[in-house]
């Protein structure tokens, strides 16, 4: 990360009366990052962002863009523009107008304005769409005149709260690809708000998880799926087997178990871990188990017997029940080998990775 | 035999209609019919076309001061409304508050409350006051009147109303200032419109408050009455009669087309939010 964040958050909170809607959230978004806040309805994430854009003034603590602190500046003098959910476009301007709303403050001359709005609409591929007005336009292309509106403005910070959420699924993908190679392309930090952790997956540098007001995890996309630290973020990141394990070890960073049927593992540490009568919340993802085939064979293996199948296309759900275990474990196999065709009650046996297990505080 | 809802669908429905639509509008149509007739009672046969009761309508002071003065108390009237309605009506679309609903049923009784009631009551406390009766006490009379229209009309133009359009404003650098003028302004201005034509239609056509409050300088409404008592007045008031219908059905008309425009422009606009 370079020397001076171009965000800036530090120890804001945020009340509406006793309500704690941002509660000492702490936070250093690097320039030229796409940044995910990413939680269910009501975890702050929109507070945040309104935060950042001057909608909303924290309670407490500081927000900083470009070493400026902005507490105090309305949003018409922040170095920031927004996509909002709605999209916001005036319905009674024309496209281009729509785009060229922030210029006009700008004074700039005539022609210098046409080619800033003729440059932003090329670049979100409405340049044929100039004339039309707002009730003309489909969901995907309001979407493309609210992104060009905010990126001619050469924002230093640009925030979209929940763009991709009002697009059918088809369109929600097609402008994932095209809002991550837009980012790319201008090279402008991305604070994305979503409740969609695919959506915070697929485009992020870095993602906030955020629970109840607070941040409960900063990492890579990679680190937050692979790697949460708490099971409610295991969680709301997508499907896990949990088990519980007795602690035999632990130092400062590492945790020694011994898990019922994944035998005995050393694993990280997750940050404000806390053991519980000496257990552990252990995890692995459904798709780090895998079916062995006929005769195959793998350093870690557990036997069991298939309970439930669940069909989801390119993906099967095997509902396994393993002796000595609390829970059946949920198996996420890809169909080319026939996981579909597995009758149900039969035995199977299942390999794992132990580097795939995670220990997760509660 | 059953519609489309598999309604059933009767005989005697047409005839329903027919009678229904004769008994409304077939009394209004006489109007016209008579002020051309060239003849000072209103029988049939006609007795030939004539515009002469239209011509004498521009010779007659008395209809001119009136129609002065009703002109006066329906652009006063238009205007308070519509500004007072705006206020209500942004606070009722735009905030909750506590006693949110009882202000909007107190705001919208005079529609229910009988208006002949009403009229008194106001008299009896402007002549207490000692205030004398003028077109000022006809206009605030007629405003508390004429408010529940305006407030129907910007309520519907307000409720489509994307908060966030006056944020994105604000977001791509303009002052409140600006945006009350680029934004706010425009995407509420066809429901403006549409409040002030309604209320002017209101308060020209209005008669019992203007009737106990004008004092000495009637409105149109009130100088019909007051023609009425004599058998010869009687053509001239029905042409003025027609140039009144004709004004009102123009004036809503033109508010109703602007209305559903701005309507449909907003819905369109808000329709990926819902």
């Amino acid at each position: 990360m370079p020397d001076t964040p171009m965000i800036t958050i530090e120890a804001v909170n945020k009340f509406y009366g006793i309500y704690k809607a941002l509660d000492d959230v702490s936070l250093d978004i690097a320039a030229g990052e796409f940044f995910s806040l990413l939680g269910p309805s009501g975890c702050g994430k929109t507070t945040l962002l309104r935060s950042i854009a001057g909608f909303d003034t924290p309670s407490t603590g500081d927000i900083r863009i470009d070493g400026q602190s902005v507490i105090g500046t309305p949003p018409n003098r922040r170095p920031t523009n927004m996509v909002f959910q709605s999209y916001a476009i005036f319905p009674h301007l024309d496209v281009e107008e729509n785009v060229a709303y922030g210029l006009k403050r700008l004074k700039l001359d005539a022609a210098e304005e046409r080619r800033r709005v003729e440059a932003a609409l090329e670049q979100v591929r409405l340049g044929h769409l100039g004339k039309r007005r707002a009730h003309e336009l489909s969901g995907g292309q309001r979407q493309r005149v609210a992104l060009a509106r905010a990126l001619v403005m050469r924002p230093k910070v640009l925030l979209l709260d929940e763009p991709l959420s009002a697009l059918d699924k088809k369109l929600r993908e097609e402008m994932q690809v095209e809002l991550r190679s837009l980012q790319k392309a201008v090279g402008i930090t991305f604070i994305l708000v979503t409740h969609d952790q695919y959506e915070a997956l697929a485009l992020s540098d870095r993602i906030a998880v955020m629970f109840g007001g607070r941040i409960a995890q900063v990492a890579t996309p990679k680190e937050i799926y692979q790697r949460p630290t708490t099971r409610q973020i295991a969680d709301f990141l997508g499907g896990m087997n949990f088990m519980k394990a007795r602690i035999t070890g632990e130092t400062a960073t590492r945790l020694s178990v011994e898990t019922p049927r994944f035998g005995d593992v050393t694993l990280d540490k997750p940050l404000g871990f806390n053991a519980r009568n000496g257990t552990a919340t252990i995890g692995i993802r459904p798709e780090r188990l895998r079916v062995l085939w006929d005769d195959a064979r793998a350093d870690f293996e557990l036997a069991g017997r298939v309970v439930d199948r669940h069909y989801f296309g390119e993906i099967t759900h095997l509902i396994v029940d393993v002796p000595g275990m609390e829970q059946p474990l949920s198996v996420s196999e890809t169909n080319n080998f026939g996981a579909d065709d597995i009758p149900v009650g039969d035995a199977v046996r299942l390999a794992y990775d132990p580097d795939a297990l995670v220990a997760l505080s509660d | 035999m059953s519609g489309r809802h598999g309604i059933p669908k009767s005989r005697w429905l047409p005839a329903y209609v027919a009678i229904y639509l004769a008994f409304l509008y077939l009394p209004i149509l006489l109007l016209p019919i008579f002020s051309f007739n060239n003849a000072a009672t209103t029988t049939f046969p006609l007795a030939g076309f004539t515009t002469k009761w239209y011509a004498s309508l521009w010779h007659n002071t008395a209809l001119l001061e009136a129609a002065r003065n009703s002109m006066i108390v329906g652009v006063s009237v238009a205007i308070l409304s519509t500004v007072l309605g705006i206020c209500a009506a942004r606070a009722i679309t735009r905030y909750r508050f506590r006693g949110q609903r009882a202000a909007t049923g107190l705001i919208m009784a005079p529609l229910f409350l009988p208006e002949i009631i009403f009229a008194v009551s106001l008299l009896m406390i402007i002549l207490q006051l000692g205030v004398e009766l003028s077109l000022v006490t006809v206009i605030l009379g007629q405003v508390i009147f004429c408010l529940p229209y305006a407030m129907s009309v910007l309520i519907s133009g307000f409720g489509g109303f994307d908060r966030s359009l006056e944020e994105a404003s604000l977001d791509l650098g303009e002052t409140p200032i600006g945006t009350f003028r680029r934004v706010t302004l425009p995407v509420v201005a066809p429901a403006l419109v549409s409040s002030l034509l309604v209320s002017f239609t209101v308060s020209l056509d209005e008669f019992i408050l203007a009737f106990f409050l004008s004092g000495t300088e009637p409105t149109l409404p009130v100088y019909i009455w007051g023609q009425l008592r004599f058998a010869a007045k009687l053509p001239g008031v029905l042409a003025l009669g027609s140039v009144m219908i004709l004004i009102s059905i123009l004036l809503l008309t033109l508010s109703e087309i602007i209305r559903r425009r701005a309507e449909h422009r907003l819905r369109a606009q808000g329709a990926l939010h819902a």
